[in-house]
Order: C-alpha cells, then sequence, then structure tokens
C-alpha cells in the first residue's frame, strides 16, 4: 500500500532518492563514528571492559558467567513465562466462553474480571500476590503473568469467536449440536485458528513482561546481570548487558516471526479453500 | 478505610506523579512515534531501514530493560540522566513511541489505496498526499488503538516504581509495607486509581471505535 504514496520513481527521482537515501546514510554513518569515537574515548571497547564474558576476574571462568546468564538467568525467565502461559491459556478460554454466554446478567461477572484485570498494572498484581497474600517471589511472578494474561487472551478469543460467519452456528445448531457442543467443536477450533498469531504475539508479551521479576525479587535474567555486575565490578555493566539484552531480542524476535509465519499460513490455507484453484492468487499483502 | 483516608495525602501525590509522566511521556511519544511512521513508508531507503531497526529493537525488549539501561548501563559510559522522572520520562517514551508508529503505520495502511492513488493523480507530491489526504483520514481510525497505547503507557508507568521514582505504585508499597496487615486494602487503593485512568480511556477508545466503524 504504503508504495502508492508516490509515483514509480523514473530517472531522475530514482536518482534524487539514492542521493537521499546516499545522504541519509552519510548521516548516519557520521552519528554511529561520533558514537563510536565518544565510547572510544570512555575506554568502553577495552579488554578490562569485555573479558567477564572470556576471561573474567577473581578466579572465576567464563563458564560460569554465561552459565549464571544463560542457565540460571534465562531458565528462571523462562520457567516463570513457561508456568504462567499454559495457566493463562486455559483460563482465558475459560473466561472466553464464560463471556459469550446468552444471558446477560451470567455475562456480567466475567466482564468485570476481565475490565479489571485489563484495567491494572501487571506488576501490582505480583505485588498483590507477595505482600497481600505473602507468597514467594516466583509464584508472585507466575500470578501477575497469569491473571494479566488470562484477561487478555479471554479478549482475544472472544474477538475470534466473533469473527466467525454466523453460518457457522447455524450449521451447528440444525445438525442439533447442543450449545457447549457447537462452542467446543466448531466455533474454538476456528476461532484459535484465526487468532493464533495474537496469541503467540501475546505470549511475547508475556515473556517481556517476567522481566518485572526483577522489581519484586524474583531471580531472572535482569538480576543475573546485575548479579554479574555486582560480583565483577560495575565497568562490566556494558558487556552483560550486550549480552542480556542480546538473549531478549533474540528469544522475542524468534517468537514474533513464529507469529508472522503463523499469520502468512494461516491466510494462505484459508485461501485455497475459498479461492478458484485456476486464478493464480493475488501477492500475498505486504504488512 | 481509615488506612486510605488516613494516607491520602501519598496517594494522591503518587497518583499526580503517574499522572504526569503518562502525559509528558505520551506527548513525546506522540511525536516521536509519528515521525517514525512517517519514515517507514517514505521512498529514502536509509530513514525506512533506520525506523524499522528502532521499532524492531524496542518492541522486542523488556521495557524494565530499558530502565535498567539508563539507570545502570548508561552511566558505565559517561551518559548520567538524572535519576527518577526524567529517567523515566526518556524509557517511557523511547518504549511507547515504537507502539505509537506501529498504531499510526497500520493506520495509514488501512486508508484505502485508491484515495492515494487519486491523490497522485491529481499530481500531489510524497508530502502532500501524506499530509492532506492520507493521514488526516488514518488519524481517524488510528485513534482508538492509539488510546490503547496510551492506557498501556499509564500502567507501564508502574515499572518506574522499581528504579527510584515514588509513582502511584511505589506509594502503594509504600503504605503496604507499614501496614502489614493491611497490605491488601493498600494495594486495592493503588487499584483503584488506576481504573481511574484506564476504565474511562478503554470505554472511550471503545466508543471511539464504533464511530469510526460505522463512518466508513
Amino acid at each position: 500500500m504504503s508504495s502508492v504514496l508516490y509515483d514509480e520513481p523514473g530517472p531522475r527521482a530514482r536518482r534524487r532518492e539514492r542521493i537521499g537515501s546516499v545522504i541519509g546514510a552519510v548521516l548516519i554513518v557520521g552519528v554511529l563514528a561520533l558514537a563510536f569515537r565518544y565510547a572510544w574515548d570512555q575506554g568502553l571497547f577495552g579488554a578490562d571492559r569485555w573479558d567477564v564474558l572470556y576471561d573474567p576476574p577473581k578466579n572465576q571462568t567464563a563458564e560460569d558467567v554465561w552459565r549464571s546468564m544463560v542457565v540460571i538467568g534465562l531458565g528462571a525467565t523462562l520457567r516463570a513465562a513457561a508456568v504462567a502461559a499454559p495457566l493463562a491459556l486455559v483460563l482465558g478460554l475459560l473466561l472466553a466462553m464464560w463471556r459469550t454466554t446468552q444471558h446477560r446478567w451470567l455475562r456480567a461477572p466475567a466482564t468485570a474480571v476481565i475490565e479489571l484485570f485489563r484495567g491494572l498494572p501487571v506488576l501490582l498484581m505480583m505485588l498483590f500476590a507477595l505482600l497481600g497474600f505473602g507468597w514467594d517471589a516466583f509464584s508472585s511472578v507466575v500470578f501477575g503473568l497469569t491473571v494479566y494474561n488470562m484477561a487478555i487472551i479471554a479478549e482475544i478469543l472472544r474477538a475470534g469467536l466473533a469473527s466467525l460467519p454466523k453460518g457457522q452456528t447455524e450449521a451447528a445448531y440444525a445438525i442439533g449440536l447442543s450449545r457447549v457442543q457447537t462452542l467446543l467443536l466448531v466455533q474454538l477450533p476456528q476461532a484459535v485458528r484465526t487468532m493464533l498469531p495474537s496469541l503467540v504475539a501475546q505470549l511475547v508479551v508475556l515473556l517481556k513482561d517476567s522481566s518485572l521479576g526483577f522489581i519484586v525479587g524474583y531471580p531472572e535474567l535482569l538480576k543475573a546481570m546485575q548479579n554479574n555486575a555486582q560480583y565483577f565490578g560495575a565497568r562490566y555493566y556494558v558487556a552483560l548487558f550486550v549480552v542480556g539484552a542480546g538473549i531478549y531480542l533474540v528469544v522475542n524476535i524468534s517468537l514474533t516471526r513464529l507469529a508472522v509465519w503463523l499469520q502468512g499460513r494461516s491466510t494462505r490455507t484459508a485461501g485455497t479453500v475459498t479461492v478458484d484453484p485456476t486464478v493464480t492468487p493475488a501477492a500475498p499483502a505486504s504488512r | 478505610m481509615d488506612l486510605l483516608a488516613d494516607n491520602l495525602p501519598a496517594y494522591l501525590s503518587g497518583f499526580l506523579f503517574t499522572l504526569r509522566l503518562t502525559v509528558i511521556s505520551g506527548a513525546i511519544a506522540l511525536v516521536v512515534g509519528t515521525v517514525l511512521a512517517a519514515m517507514r513508508v517514505s521512498p529514502v531507503a536509509t530513514l525506512r531501514g533506520l525506523a524499522v531497526t528502532y521499532v524492531e529493537l524496542l518492541r522486542n525488549t523488556p521495557l524494565t530493560l530499558v530502565f535498567f539501561f539508563l539507570v545502570f548501563v548508561a552511566p558505565q559510559f559517561g551518559v548520567r540522566t538524572p535519576l527518577g522522572f526524567w529517567t523515566a520520562v526518556i524509557a517511557l517514551s523511547a518504549y511507547t513511541s515504537a507502539f505509537v508508529c506501529e498504531a499510526v503505520r497500520s493506520g495509514i495502511n488501512g486508508v484505502p489505496v485508491g484515495q492515494a492513488e487519486a491523490a497522485r493523480a491529481v499530481g500531489l507530491t510524497f508530502g502532500q498526499t501524506l499530509s492532506l489526504v492520507v493521514l488526516p483520514q488514518a488519524v481517524r481510525s488510528v485513534i482508538p488503538p492509539l488510546i490503547n497505547v496510551l492506557i498501556a503507557l499509564a500502567k507501564n508507568t508502574s515499572v518506574a516504581a522499581g528504579f527510584a521514582s515514588v509513582e502511584l505504585l511505589a506509594s502503594g508499597r509504600r503504605i503496604a509495607l507499614a501496614n502489614p496487615s493491611d497490605a491488601m486494602l493498600a494495594l486495592a487503593g493503588v487499584a483503584l486509581f488506576y481504573l481511574v485512568i484506564t476504565i474511562p480511556a478503554g470505554l472511550l477508545a471503545g466508543v471511539l471505535e464504533r464511530k469510526v466503524a460505522f463512518a466508513r
């Protein structure tokens, strides 16, 4: 779509664009060079800032450092997410079913629960568990992640149910399925499929939010970075941050790619059902 | 209930801190995010690349990590942001602008192709097409998702509690720690203040969404 905003460039426009791109590139390279020089003057590239990653001081091995980051830190992050995600999915599913029941007064409590948990910060929910129920840090993190994401997942699934053609439900009733059967056998399988990309995207949010454990005292990846920096010296914060941020980016971007891939797959398979196979399918919409 | 009444000044000062954080970061994020979105659809490849990189990096980074960077990592190479309010504003607006960019961009892409084609056909340039035809229409359909982004921002200000800002959540935590037997009540007070922001804003987004849907 965005390519419609300007003409297919002719030779002169192409030259102008090339010049613009080159000027932009030169500017960016210039800024980067300045930043690089500044960092160099600050001694950011000295071995004494980075050796924690391959030859750490204080008689520790590099293996210990990496283990504390990847196995213990990332492990704790993933463990909290791995416990919270299935819980949020199951509870979200139940809430979505409850929210779509026939009677308005039966629906009301589900609506209230969803609106309440959607409107509150995840960190507050974690504090409720930590200070209010007196739970330990891990349970508090899992509680916060679960109740927030269950509300969001319920809303995603509700949107999925609402987007289904009415004929699906009518056909299910017509062949004599009960309401529960219609929901479980006809509507939900389709809703989950169309909403799969959003669900995966929500899992990325859940994983990102597990870093709030840092604030409530759960020893996850950020805490591992801080512990290492406090033990080996604050000058290693940069090196440890680069590793920690890199881990987050790799994990989250892989999940995001999975979501995009699922989206492409679901539109393609859905398309083959309705599109006349003799017609060449239109180019996939660029997003 | 006495607990809430007794600590009302603390709650209110925290609430005001949260509101100020939300408004200032929100304003910066809206401006930066819109500029980023214009860069993402522009014909100049380097601008596109820059915007895409920024958005992808920030969207896949936890907000806590952005705060962590400003508070612990940046001082190691001599960049010291004033602790507290302005650190929180920088982190929140940097993070939120990526989401604003995505919302505005999907709005731009949601304007029917014929509009841009017609604008091109009457000879408007890229800048004119964008500012006179596409953006005014995109803004309408972008407002509900933008409100949702700002609601998320209001909730995200709570992360500043972990980094030396005494906003709403940090005030509530103090009250809860000082009155351990009434911790639930103290935190419920915090929840109430957040809901005062988020629920009306959510309803507003819903109403506007329906309005825009009917207009199309």
